[in-house]
């Protein structure tokens, strides 16, 4: 009994991992969420803590790997014998390398205001620092950030040059390295300003008054990814990850899509592809139950994120799905993907139907969990399917969520017999189900640890073979 | 006409966050020929009645009923509106073909033109009428109620103050919440998934009616379902959602003992036997004292084939709900547009009182009788339903002492 109760509270923990972000969602607020979370992490590095840790070779999403780092080194005391410590720091170390900079010198001020100085801490930011490839551009880009790094750990810079530029700014008249030299003389020069990062330049561009339009056109090649879709350039949509390329799909107005269907499509479609790797075609008979109720709309602060995962998953799915056998159905009725808008009630019960009756091998589920006309209705056919007309298991049933749920601790599960994993990118789809047979309520804490162990494995092997390359 | 006929809308699942129960009605078809709009004014309101009386509150916004016919499907362009203004204005004047035009004759509730009435006619630039009406919802329902026999006594009994005698009961004054301040109604008004076709809302708070909204289109419906948390809210309806807890989904659930289902379309008819099963039950049940109480009906406007009334409830004691409201209604009597208050209890009570009074003309000792009371009992309702200024304090306390001496 113990043992189910450990694999369904890692299982909660990982679902609140992948999915919550601390931010607003649809139905709760910034601090109801953050709240949540925050037990959450809580109870779970405090009762099992080597999963915990574990945890940061899923993929969770960047705002709890920060988490997950940050708590386990405000109490490295609790890790048990150095044996633990040394895993706990590999594991950490592979993760930061794989977090954006800006969110790791985040984390970095985060254990300065708390205070957490420890030896392992310092060695952490030390090597993390380290394998940073140019210190003089994190100077300029994350000039507080670094510095507070530096001061936090007594850290110092291979190069005189950049720990000159951070802490005794007045002491060079020009700079050897160009980045920091181009820094120094943005404050007088316009055509220094294009040898900038993109976030720098920003700043300089208002103070010279220089034209948006104008400083938007010749710092493009200085933007990254990201940075261009954001200001609506044409971004290379074709190296983009499927779930942004969703968010950047809805985002554009519906003339607009469909002016650019072939396009569009022909990106998703490319980038599910590229997603789905080897498992492209793999799934055989696949039907996707997909949310577009109001719900999806996320709030502000993520627009349209749960549609958009909806959206990855049903080109991700169509890859994934043997050719010609995938079944797509929108709660809405609509059957034009790329039109999707969040709009109208959920009826989730009947869309299960519906995709029942298609005869599947697989029925994928993709909601938020608040099913609402009639409520509860998709729980009791799940349930009467399982119970008395598939009791064989011919049709497995998944359930992901893209939303975390504040007062359930968990995503919002359909029914009991369903396994529900939570999602926040469309690419993580594959290991996601694979996660979500755990939760069917059938397989012990010990198997689920294998898994993991597995994972950790996998994980640790790749960072170390990505930090040779 | 004494009920409220909602034919033609259907009941769908209702939506719950917390003590908050949202019921959405849908129409198979939009009502033919009638839209309405908002207008927004936001600031505090002065309606000049046509009694020579003035309305004051809080008016966030007034509708405007657009009936120029010219289908449903579009707002009217400015030449549709112009070209069927004579239609409208033979109307305007009342049916029948009565003639003179809408402008003279001001009907029911149309009151004086200063900067505010409560329902009136628009005009374009010229000062031509125009085939729509603006009319501040709710306010309409509400003066209904705060002129409910305010004329004040019929005969002088020296009982009633000189100023109630020569003024009436003037000033009358109800207090209501906004809806933004009822607790966590906002919330869930935000987070509702508007259907599609979906033409009205039922609100409960902690399974109360608290009010019940209808509108003839459901792209009027969209832009006017954030106005319901502007609306006013009795104060009943506040303490039920600042004291109620949580009320209950009422889930879905599928008999499948005994081999009730065999195959996927015997789970598809229990589906839908649970959607049937619903409205049934609602409407029966949370929704049967709204419909099934006969209201008094008063004209306001008739408007093409469209009656704007107000309404109010028969005052009956005994724990019933009782709603004011106002309604358009097309040839056939059905509901296009309604908008409900529930009154709380103390203005229920005031509600049966002044009934009770005007009944006995007004004479106190007979209103006892009429009520099985006493006279002193009579004096303190009176007292207490907020009239007791109305009072000629010094004949109450003679007869008072009469009465006790005797």
């Amino acid at each position: 009994m113990s043992e189910l109760v450990a694999a369904e509270d890692v299982l909660l923990f990982v679902n609140a991992a992948v999915t919550a972000t601390g931010q607003r969602e649809f139905r709760s607020s910034a601090a109801e969420q953050r709240f949540s979370l925050r037990f959450v992490h809580e109870y779970v590095r405090v009762n099992y803590r080597p999963v915990y840790a574990a945890a940061l070779a899923l993929d969770i999403n960047h705002h709890n790997a920060a988490l997950v780092v940050e708590q386990l080194l405000r109490t490295a005391d609790e890790a048990g014998g150095p044996e633990e410590k040394r895993a706990e720091g590999r594991l950490i170390g592979a993760r930061l390398a794989m977090l954006p900079p800006p969110r790791v010198y985040r984390l970095f001020r985060v254990l300065r205001a708390a205070g957490v100085n420890n030896r392992r801490t310092r060695a952490i930011v030390r090597a993390w620092l380290a394998t940073r490839p140019d210190p003089a551009l994190d100077a300029v880009k994350y000039r507080s950030g670094l510095k507070a790094a530096l001061r936090h750990v007594h850290g110092r810079l291979p190069d005189a040059e950049t720990g000159d530029f951070l802490f005794a700014p007045g002491s060079r008249v020009r700079y050897e390295n160009p980045t920091l030299d181009a820094f120094r003389r943005a404050r007088y020069e316009q055509g220094a300003l294009y040898e900038l990062p993109f976030t720098v330049a920003e700043g300089f561009a208002a103070r010279h008054g220089v034209p948006r339009a104008v400083f938007l056109e010749r710092i493009a090649p200085r933007m990254t990814r990201l940075e261009q879709l954001r200001t609506e350039r044409a971004a290379d949509l074709s190296v983009m990850p499927l779930t942004r390329l969703a968010l950047y799909v809805l985002s554009l107005p519906f003339g607009e899509r469909v002016e650019r269907r072939a396009e569009l499509t022909g990106a998703l479609r490319a980038a599910a592809r590229r997603a789905a790797g080897p498992y492209a075609g793999s799934w055989g008979r696949v039907t996707a139950v997909l949310d577009d109720s109001f719900s999806s709309s996320g709030s502000a602060v993520k627009r349209r994120r749960p549609l958009a995962v909806a959206l990855g998953c049903h080109h991700l799915l169509e890859a994934l799905a043997a050719p010609g056998a995938y079944t797509p159905l929108w709660t809405s009725g609509g059957d034009d993907p790329l039109l999707v808008r969040p709009y109208g009630p959920t009826p989730l019960g009947l869309r299960i139907l519906d995709g029942l009756e298609t005869g599947p091998d697989r029925l994928v589920i993709v909601s938020d969990g608040w099913d609402n006309a009639p409520p509860g209705l998709a729980g009791e056919v799940l349930r009467v399917w399982r119970s008395r007309l598939d009791p064989e298991r011919r049709t497995s049933v998944v359930h992901l969520n893209p939303v975390y749920d504040a007062q359930g601790f968990d995503v919002r599960r359909l029914a009991p017999s369903v396994p529900a994993a939570g999602i926040r990118d469309a690419e993580d789809l594959a290991a996601l189900v694979e996660i979500a047979q755990f939760a069917e309520g059938r397989t012990g804490f010990a198997e689920l640890r294998a898994y993991l162990d597995r994972r950790v494995e996998l994980f640790l092997k790749a960072a170390e073979e990505g930090g040779r390359a | 006409m004494t009920r409220i006929d909602l034919t033609g809308l259907d009941v769908r699942p209702a939506q719950v966050w917390g003590g908050v129960r949202l019921v959405p009605l849908v129409r198979a078809e939009p009502v033919p020929g009638l839209r309405l709009h908002r207008k927004v004014y936001g600031g505090l309101g002065a309606v000049d009645l046509p009694d020579r009386t003035t309305y004051t509150s809080y008016v966030p916004h007034g509708f405007v009923a657009d009936w120029t016919g010219a289908g449903s499907d579009s707002a009217p362009v400015p030449g549709a509106g112009r070209e069927s203004a004579a239609y409208g204005t033979r109307l305007g004047g009342g049916g029948g073909g009565r003639g003179n035009g809408g402008r003279d004759e001001a009907p029911d509730c149309v009151p004086v033109r200063r900067i505010h009435r409560m329902a009136k006619r628009r005009r374009d630039k010229d000062g031509r009428a125009e085939s729509r009406l603006r009319f501040l919802p709710l306010h309409l329902a509400l003066e209904g109620y705060l002129a409910l026999h305010f004329g004040g006594p019929s005969t002088v009994w020296d009982e009633w103050s000189r100023e109630a005698v020569r003024h009436g009961l003037s000033p009358r004054a109800e207090a209501a919440y906004a809806g933004w301040s009822v607790p966590g109604l906002t919330e869930a008004l935000r987070i509702f998934e508007v259907h599609p076709g979906q033409c009205g809302l039922l609100l409960y708070v902690a399974d109360a009616l608290a009010a019940a909204f209808v509108v003839p289109h459901p792209d009027d419906y969209r832009p006017l379902h954030p106005t319901l948390v502007e609306d006013l809210y009795g104060e009943l309806v506040h303490q039920y959602a600042y004291y109620g807890g949580p009320v209950p989904e009422f889930t879905a659930r599928i008999r499948d003992g005994a081999g009730g289902i065999r195959t996927l379309a015997d789970l598809r008819a229990a589906a839908r036997e649970q959607e049937r099963a619903w409205a049934v039950a609602h409407d029966g049940i949370m929704a049967r004292d709204l419909l099934e109480t006969s209201y008094a009906f008063e004209r306001a406007y008739r408007a093409g084939p469209f009656d704007l009334y107000r309404f109010l409830p028969p005052f009956e004691r005994g724990g019933r709900e009782q709603h004011i409201g106002e309604l358009i209604t097309d040839r056939k009597g059905r509901t296009a547009y309604l908008k409900t208050f529930r009154l709380s209890e103390n203005q229920i009570r005031k509600g049966y009182l002044l009934r009770r009074l005007a009944d006995c003309e007004w004479h106190l000792g007979r209103t006892a009788e009429a009520l099985g009371t006493s006279y002193a009992e009579v004096v303190r309702r009176v007292r207490s339903a907020g009239l007791g200024t109305f009072l000629n304090e010094h004949s109450v306390a003679q007869r008072l002492r009469e009465n006790q001496e005797s």
